[in-house]
């Protein structure tokens, strides 16, 4: 008994130190998160929830985590990166895409610290081990979302409500640029999908959060007749035009339910709480962080908010539900160039293209990205690369 | 008594009156105050808007110790505080010529921020192909003829057609701005209008000290040289007297149209050193915010000093150390980016109110009363 007693003791002792030792080493990590702007940017206030999450999800302390909002796109980056390495963080993070080369100048200085970068490109070309990428397939987000709108689009068919002949769709883009070009096409495909014949209008702003621009952007797409409008920038400008127009939105990085009940059908979002948990963990568990990590709908990294089913069509949640499952099955492809007539440019189906991946001076193509019958977004590097310009949908301007 | 009823309505319950003799020691006393008070202010509002502080009102010591912890709490800080200020105190020493003049330019912004694209401009078609120091000139010289040319359009304007200079230095910002964006679309292809740290034109450090010291020692010459210029040369006496009266000016033989664009080409250089230090010196790229509305900032700086590139030193170390202060509270604080504006915005409106009672003085009823008894 006494043997048990004690072989019990030593065993709960070894466990609990186990345990302690894990604990401890996340107690260990200090998080320095390094941000553009600050809550009142959708885009920003997405990375702080997704920063708070983590840190619940992680039991962390207030005292591991740093924020600095409001540092610009210039050497103050570096200074920012190097400051919060002096305060111990052991990995930094800044969300946004021009931090990137200063952020890369701060890892080289500090080798022993992990940096990660969301949204940029280097990381796989730079040889510089302890620097990071990430981004998600939101291109998968947003086919859901682009499915979402034409069921909505097909309801208005039946009922006789369209505008014009065919069914037409708005959206307000930032700039014309990878990311957008990726997002707005993916967006069509969704819609295309379950809407055979519809067509789409792009205006861009010309910036990432602009409210006028935006709001002025979705009025004139609504005047010119489209059925519904989604956007890429981060302000209420579009979601609040069709509210005004009482014309469906499909909306970005979170809900607008709230200010507008009427036309809000459901948006797409990246969550970027998956990523902080998992570099955390990482580093706790002396493991390396992937060079370019794509979250998905897999790892909760991409996902949709609540539908309104107000103003989305019936039966929407379950065919979203059906598709995502084929999504995750990997039936079903976002660019899929195999199904005849369903990505064409100038008419003929795209059987090749050479995207640019890796990060030059002259940003020259380099990498053939349409195999297997698919465009392989995000599979290369974690940042989107597609910027094919593909019939159905018609660019009014261009903004780089 | 019909004399008594005159003055009981005609005198108000006080008035103001503008004091003929500044006492420095009393206007020093008055400006502390001023601050001391302002920083209260700030610890109540702090109070209010801050989670963590009305929650736990013993950390008001912390509040406070951001402010110095901001600046001075490592040695990293302590340089990046002397850069920033360095900076900032190049583009006020920018706006001050032109300032003695009464010529309100408010344009260093755009003219710095041409400044920066000048040098930029340099870097990204010559970097490589021409040895380092020589790039590092051609940025130089790109960056004053830049800066300068962008201050002498409204300045030419104003001696030819007398047009309104603040207005016309207020939209070349905007100008400017864009004229940086439409570079930035061609010059990157991919479309995302970011061009990133170039590979080459870095101002190199000096083989000691810190990487900023260069910039700082750069930045402490040219205060000791405008002060020198607007103190005792015969052209910074043609300044104060433009700026005094135009018509005395006139009368005593100065060429005043001469004089203003002189001074603003001055201006102009300068903004275009700060605008090399800015592109070179620190983030090798140029983008629409390079310069960050420091521009303005200097405005505030170079008056608060009153036009004296000595004081400037002063003014924009305490702007800089209340900015790095207030970001140090934002992030200790775990609170909104706005919050540091708030609180660096109350303590500028209790420094520039202050001035208001070193100038003027309020006159009582009572005591104006007591004197006519007399």
């Amino acid at each position: 008994m006494k043997k048990f007693v004690a072989l019990l003791l030593v065993l709960t002792l070894c466990l609990s130190a186990c345990i302690f030792t894990a604990s401890a080493e996340i107690a260990d990590v200090k998080l320095g998160v390094i941000l553009l702007h600050d809550e009142n940017s959708t885009y920003d206030l997405n990375f702080i929830n997704g920063v708070n999450d983590a840190v619940a999800a992680l039991g962390l302390t207030e005292e591991q985590v740093i924020m600095k909002r409001n540092i610009p796109e210039s050497q103050e980056c570096t200074d920012a990166a190097l400051d919060l390495a002096d305060e111990g963080c052991t990995i930094i993070f800044a969300n946004s895409f021009g931090h990137e080369t200063y952020l890369l100048d701060a890892a080289k200085q500090c080798p022993e610290v992990q940096f990660c970068h969301a949204t940029g490109t280097m990381a796989h070309t730079a040889g510089v081990e302890n620097f990071h990428n990430a981004f998600a397939a939101i291109y998968e987000g947003r086919y859901l979302a682009g499915v979402a709108a034409g069921l909505k689009l097909n309801e208005l068919k039946e009922a006789g409500k369209l505008k014009g002949e065919k069914p037409l769709m708005g959206y307000v883009g930032a700039f014309t640029y990878a990311e957008v070009i990726s997002g707005y096409t993916s967006f069509y495909l969704g819609a295309k999908s379950v809407c055979p014949d519809v067509e789409m209008k792009v205006q861009f702003t010309g910036s990432w959060y602009d409210y006028n621009e935006e709001k002025n952007a979705a009025t004139a797409l609504i005047a010119a007749n489209c059925d519904l409008i989604s956007q890429h920038a981060d302000s209420m400008g579009a979601p609040s035009a069709c509210e005004d127009a009482n014309i469906p939105n499909v909306s970005y990085n979170g809900s607008t339910v709230a200010s507008c009940p009427n036309t809000f059908i459901v948006a797409s979002r990246i969550d970027w709480a998956p990523y902080f948990q998992y570099i955390v963990n990482q580093v706790a568990a002396g493991e390396k962080i992937d060079v370019d990590w794509t979250g998905t709908i897999d790892t909760k990294s991409v996902v949709l908010t609540e539908i309104n089913e107000q103003a989305a069509a019936a039966g929407t949640a379950a065919k979203l539900e059906e598709v995502k499952a084929e999504l995750l099955a990997g039936t079903r492809k976002v660019f899929d160039t195999a199904t005849e007539g369903f990505i064409t440019v100038d008419g003929a189906a795209l059987a090749s293209y050479m995207a640019d991946v890796d990060t030059d001076d002259a940003f020259t193509p380099d990498t053939e990205a349409v195999a297997d019958g698919y465009f392989h977004e995000s599979e290369y590097r974690s940042a989107p690369y597609f910027d094919v310009r593909i019939d159905g949908i018609e660019l009014l301007n261009q903004m780089f | 008594m019909s004399e008594q009823k005159k003055t009981s309505v005609h005198e108000p319950l006080f008035h103001l009156a503008k004091r003929t003799n500044v006492n420095p020691l009393r206007a020093t006393l008055i400006r502390i105050a001023a601050i001391v008070l302002g920083l209260v202010v700030c610890g109540l509002v702090a109070f209010l808007l801050i989670e963590k502080l009305n929650q736990n009102p013993g950390k008001i010591g912390d509040f406070y110790n951001c402010f110095i912890k901001g600046s001075f709490s490592t040695e990293r800080k302590l340089w990046k505080f002397l850069k920033n200020m360095a900076v900032l105190q190049c583009i006020s020493l920018a706006v001050t010529p032109a300032f003695r003049m009464r010529f309100w330019n408010i344009g260093a912004e755009g003219q710095t921020l041409m400044g920066v694209l000048g040098a930029i401009t340099m870097a990204f078609y010559f970097g490589g192909k021409v040895p380092e120091w020589q790039l590092l000139i051609m940025m130089f010289i790109a960056a004053l003829i830049y800066g300068a040319v962008w201050a002498v359009i409204p300045a030419l304007f104003k001696a030819k057609w007398n047009t309104n200079e603040t207005l016309f230095t207020l939209m070349m910002n905007y100008v400017a701005t864009y004229v940086v964006s439409y570079f930035l679309v061609i010059w990157v292809p991919s479309g995302s209008s970011t061009l990133g740290k170039l590979k080459y034109g870095k101002l190199p450090p000096l083989p000691f000290g810190n990487q900023y010291l260069l910039i700082i020692l750069i930045v402490l010459v040219l205060t000791v040289l405008l002060y020198v210029y607007l103190k005792y040369t015969q052209q910074g006496y043609e300044i104060s007297v433009v700026g005094e009266s135009v018509r005395t000016a006139q009368y005593s033989g100065i060429n005043v149209q001469k004089v203003i664009i002189r001074t603003m080409v001055v201006s102009g250089l300068l903004c275009g050193v700060a605008g090399y230090l800015i592109g070179s010196g620190l983030d090798q790229s140029v983008t629409t915010e390079s310069v960050g509305g420091q521009g303005f900032t200097a405005i505030i700086v170079s008056w608060l000093a009153n036009f004296n590139p000595i004081m400037m030193i002063v003014t924009s170390g305490l702007i800089s150390f209340l900015n790095s202060g207030a970001a140090q509270i934002s992030q200790d604080f775990n609170v909104s980016g706005a919050l540091p504006d708030v609180i660096v915005g109350i303590i500028l409106f209790f420094i520039i109110g202050c001035e208001f009672f070193i100038n003027y003085k309020f006159v009582f009823r009572k005591s104006a009363g007591k004197e006519a008894a007399k």
